[in-house]
């Protein structure tokens, strides 16, 4: 079980607007998942490196080249809100 | 340094805009005044599937700059996520450096007043810029032409006491970022922004005040305004036993004074974790020479030299060094006429009042450093009088020519050989028989100096002063 | 020509032969599609411009220019890749209408091979599923019987795959995603090694964890599509710049003195008896072959359930924040925006855009990356991640192929398992160690269960010796029971 505080304050993290019903069912699934995830806590990783990428892979950098590929249209085009090439939201002040 | 009996601790964070082509992780131009969301693609929206790339220019200038302020380059760093909501930030996570930054550990010394101060770089480290917001009426419009744009964050210690130290440790930073050509500096514009914490405490006491953040800050000559307004108004809390709230504040130029942005209800909870879509960012030894190599002198070891090696005053090296470009046109100028204090002494009177006058950089210069060195060449053999020089400085200016080429087409040679300077003399003294007279019975006084000023006159000023008096001298008082 | 039980090898040789055009190929699986979707539910979406397309290729071989390696196939594409001009909606409800205005790499390098997109394919939401139930879009059924699940999160592949939709379909793999539906349908299924095939327009579930690859009918079809997608990408930094072999070709079923590691702790009971009968029949196949049998040991191959749920979680709720309704994709309906809160305006947008399994994963991210858990939840699992990755290295060093289940049991019936989320998590249990250690991996068809289900054989390779494992998959599908059999909606 993990509280429903613990759940009302992860959701809020995560900008998800849950009803009181779906905090109950996560603190239930999300505690019990959890405990069974738990069972990595009991072995020894001292000095073990977390892996990242699982695979070698050579580094690679761009060289430094503008480009211009899409209009300003095409990357507003599918905003719910806009106008004319800009996003609109909600005043945020 | 003490206020009040209290003593203020002051730390920074410049972010400093890179000026590479493209942005950090896509290949978005980064051209300023673009039209709305012109400079945007998939990436820097932050569209469904889309990945960063990173840009190796950027990588370039940050270990350049993390050299220059003295720092290590770690050879294995690597991109977090800072995740947080805004709707200017695309992603909903910003990529930076979070526990193994590029660059760290480093220090630099600059001048305050005639004292020397060092301050610690704690740590400089990469990241993505987010857009930019508009409030238009209602609403919020969103701009994402600047999100990716890369920034080097340069963090000291909370190493400074004073507003000065910490205008001086900016202005240090722009001069050295401006040499490196890595940026250009330019507050206002926002390429390069400077926070400010800043904390008291009572003289002596070990222990770190609450401290205010100060954001968005448009000038040094502000930073350091702000920061005092800022001691001033903390102690007057403590004084009055009031708590000084943790919050990020800005700073109002018309009425002087700090106000509240926003408090930090609660601590932000950032889940920062190494970026899977990057691979660690692996530097290699060869780099870093290469980058190190590739370092110009910086702006205080050329004053420096500039008055070890050059034997300028402290002053004139330090106004000589403020830019880069201005060190390189002195040095020019002063190879080309063989004469540092010439040199340096014809820039900082005669060609800055110009450029000021015009409103030019010294890249605008009309007069080449060459031309200039040409000029100051002539005077010291002879070729022409200091004050004609001025003249042909002025029309140098003008119509861009060389020094030659003016004096040339103007006839503006100085007359230094003595036959022809005594035919100019003797026409003079023959026009004026009068005044030889009154000179010879000393019925006038001091009228040798009439007698130059004639001749001078005669040989449109191109006879040889010197060459003059000797004559004059001869002939009259012989 | 038989078009529908067609490989790909035989369709792009027809086609280049100009004895059936690609317009005919595309539009005879266009018919299909759209006869058959209705009762299966794997197409979201058709591409209407996919005959016109077809046609484009036809004059291209009829202008004597090389029309590509794959010319003419037909092929379905699951919605975490976007498609140029084509609704990409990864099964949510918050990705719903949006329109990438560029192709994922892989979409991009198999039109230039010569491949017709001819539509959608349905997924899990966000790919987090194992039986295609929690795509917005409803559910897909299993071609071989309607009432079961086709598998997950690439349901909608491996269905349309296996009722011959198409010739050929792309999914992903994160957990188990491309193989698990690929036993479950009957087809060939294959998860390249880590950084073989570009991640850039796939959306992102856990970046770490991500491949795409073939789900398709044969083994070659598999190679060959696999050399097409396959190769570094400048948009994708975690791409291998290693030459891509060329596998179909040299696609080879003598596998005698190859070492077929089994993999000790796999073999402790608790498998349905139908699939413990197929992995035993693959064993004495390869065994009849010259293989040699090896046993091996992964000890923490039982952590690797857990590591991932935690690893892919933390790395899913970062991915799956730009869902925010501000640039694309759903917003909540408000009466009046500029009265809207922002912290309303996500919470809203976002609560209302994403199903419950999605949910439940960000939440789970979001809390093992919150401050105070970091270091017990994702910090461990990447450690506890690099030894599970370090035991495979080492397992390898004594065999060449790990041969194993794909899943416990046969496709379970739709709404059988929705109920409790960890006991659907604890059936990746042979899939997931694979991704968490970058490993290639695949499904052949090589059984069939009591009640006519399809039944795969999982292979696993080292990483990048994906010949080795095509090899073995070739071979196995050579000697497979169930060759050529197909459901009854064929």
């Amino acid at each position: 079980m993990i509280d429903k505080k613990t759940i009302e304050h992860i959701a809020k993290l995560a900008r998800l607007e849950i009803t009181d019903l779906e905090a109950t069912e996560y603190s239930q699934q999300l505690g019990k998942a959890l405990t069974h995830f738990e069972q990595i806590s009991k072995i020894n990783t001292d000095g073990v490196e977390p892996l990242l990428t699982p695979a070698e892979i050579e580094p690679f950098w761009r060289e430094d080249e503008p480009k211009q590929e899409f209009t300003p249209e095409e990357m507003t085009r599918n905003a719910p809100s806009r106008a004319g090439n800009l996003f609109k939201v909600p005043p945020v002040v | 340094m003490s206020y009040r009996g209290y003593e203020a601790v002051i730390g920074i964070e410049i972010h400093v805009q890179l000026n590479t082509q493209s942005k950090m992780f896509c290949s978005d131009s980064t051209q300023f005044n673009a039209g709305d969301n012109e400079n945007t693609s998939p990436v820097s929206v932050g569209m469904p599937g889309t990945l960063p790339v990173v840009n190796k220019k950027a990588i370039e200038f940050a270990i350049k700059t993390g050299l220059a302020l003295g720092c290590q380059i770690r050879k294995k760093s690597v991109f977090a996520r800072k995740n947080y909501f805004y709707p200017d930030l695309p992603k909903g996570y910003q990529i930076s450096q979070y526990d193994q930054p590029l660059c760290e550990h480093g220090t630099i010394t600059f001048k305050v007043g005639d004292q020397q101060k060092t301050v610690s770089i704690t740590r400089a480290h990469l990241e993505e810029d987010a857009g930019k917001s508009n409030h238009q009426g209602d609403f919020t419009m969103i701009n994402y032409n600047r999100a990716g744009i890369p920034l080097l964050e340069i963090v000291t210690g909370p190493d400074m006491r004073t507003p000065q130290e910490a205008a001086e440790y900016g202005r240090t930073i722009r001069q050295i970022v401006r040499y490196l050509g890595v940026c250009d500096g330019n507050l206002e514009e926002g390429s390069m922004r400077c926070d400010c914490n800043v904390s008291v405490r009572k003289a002596g006491s070990e222990k770190l005040g609450t401290r205010t953040e100060l954001k968005n800050i448009n000038s040094f000559r502000f930073v350091e305004k702000a920061i005092e307004y800022e001691i001033e108004r903390q102690i007057d809390m403590v004084e009055r036993g009031e708590k000084v709230l943790q919050e990020t504040r800005l700073w109002d130029p018309d009425k002087n004074k700090t106000f509240t942005m926003r408090s930090k209800e609660e601590a932000q909870d950032y889940r920062y974790f190494p970026d899977p879509d990057l691979l660690p960012l692996i530097v290699t030894e060869e780099l870093i020479q290469r980058m190190k190599a590739d370092l110009p002198e910086l702006p205080i070891a050329r004053k420096n030299r500039f008055v070890a090696e050059h034997g300028l005053p402290e002053y004139d090296a330090g106004v000589l060094t403020a830019e880069s470009d201005l060190a390189q046109f002195y040095e020019e100028t002063a190879k080309v006429s063989g004469n540092f204090k010439g040199a340096s002494n014809w820039i900082m009177t005669e060609l800055l009042r110009e450029l000021n006058n015009n409103n030019l950089e010294i890249n605008d210069s009309p007069i080449t450093p060459k031309n200039l060195g040409l000029l100051i060449g002539m005077i010291d053999k002879g070729t022409i009088s200091g004050k004609i020089a001025k003249a042909v400085f002025l029309d140098m200016w003008k119509d861009k020519k060389s020094p030659e080429e003016i004096i040339k087409e103007k006839g503006l040679v100085q007359i230094s050989d003595p036959s022809t300077v005594e035919k100019i003399i003797d026409e003079v003294l023959t026009a004026n028989a009068q005044q030889v007279e009154d000179h010879k019975t000393g019925k006038k006084k001091n009228l040798f100096g009439f007698f130059v000023g004639a001749v001078m006159k005669a040989s449109k000023g191109q006879a040889n002063p010197e060459v003059v008096n000797q004559i004059l001298q001869k002939k009259l008082n012989g | 020509m038989n078009l529908t039980r067609a490989t790909i090898t035989e369709i792009v040789e027809a086609v280049k032969a100009k004895s059936v055009s690609a317009k005919e190929v595309t539009a005879h699986f266009l018919k299909r599609a759209e006869e058959l979707n209705p009762k299966l539910n794997a197409f979201t979406s058709f591409n209407v411009n996919a005959v016109s397309q077809a046609e484009e290729i036809d004059a291209r071989i009829a202008r004597g220019e090389d029309p590509g390696p794959m010319a003419g196939v037909p092929f379905g594409i699951k919605e975490m890749l976007c498609t140029k001009g084509l609704v990409t909606n990864a099964g949510s409800k918050i990705l719903q209408n949006f329109i990438p205005p560029y192709d994922a790499t892989v979409v991009a390098r198999l039109k230039k091979a010569g491949v017709v997109i001819t539509g959608k394919l349905n997924q899990d939401e966000f790919a987090m599923g194992s039986s295609n139930e929690t795509s917005y879009f409803g559910g897909v059924k299993n071609p071989w019987n309607l009432d079961c699940v086709p598998g997950g999160s690439s349901g909608g592949s491996a269905a349309a795959q296996a009722a011959r939709l198409c010739a050929g379909t792309i999914g992903t793999d994160t957990g188990g995603s491309i193989r698990q539906p690929a036993s479950f349908c009957g087809i060939v299924g294959v998860k390249p090694t880590y950084g073989r095939v570009s991640r850039y327009g796939i959306v992102a579930y856990a970046s770490s964890l991500d491949q795409a690859g073939p789900m398709v009918s044969t083994v070659k079809d598999a190679a060959l599509t696999l050399e097409v997608i396959s190769g570094h990408d400048e948009k994708d930094s975690t791409t291998s710049q290693r030459k891509v072999p060329r596998w179909s070709q040299e696609l080879s079923s003598n596998i005698k003195g190859m070492k077929i590691g089994l993999i000790k702790e796999y073999m402790q009971g608790g498998l349905h008896a139908d699939v413990q009968k197929t992995v035993d029949n693959a064993v004495d196949a390869l065994k009849k072959m010259g293989a040699e049998i090896v046993e091996v040991s992964i000890p923490m191959t039982e952590y690797a359930v857990p590591v991932y749920y935690l690893v892919a979680a933390s790395e899913a709720s970062s991915n799956l924040a730009r869902y925010d309704g501000v640039k694309y994709g759903y917003r909540a309906e408000f009466q009046n925006l500029s009265a809207v809160e922002l912290e309303d305006f996500y919470g809203k947008t976002r609560g209302q855009g994403f199903g419950k399994e999605v949910k439940r994963r960000i939440m789970l991210g979001t809390y093992c990356l919150s401050s105070g858990y970091y270091d017990a939840y994702y910090n461990k699992a990447g450690q506890v991640r690099r030894m599970i990755m370090n035991q495979y290295l080492e397992a390898f060093k004594n065999c060449d192929i790990i041969l194993s289940p794909v899943t416990t049991s046969p496709a379970f019936k739709i709404g059988e398992r929705v109920s409790d989320p960890l006991t659907m998590y604890l059936n990746d249990i042979f899939t997931t160690s694979t991704n968490l250690a970058g490993l290639p991996g695949m499904s052949v068809p090589f059984g069939m269960s009591s009640e006519g289900l399809p039944i795969g054989i999982q292979l696993t390779a080292t990483h990048f010796e994906e010949q080795d494992m095509l090899n073995v998959g070739f071979a196995l599908e050579d000697a497979s029971p169930v060759k050529g059999k197909v459901p009854h909606v064929i």
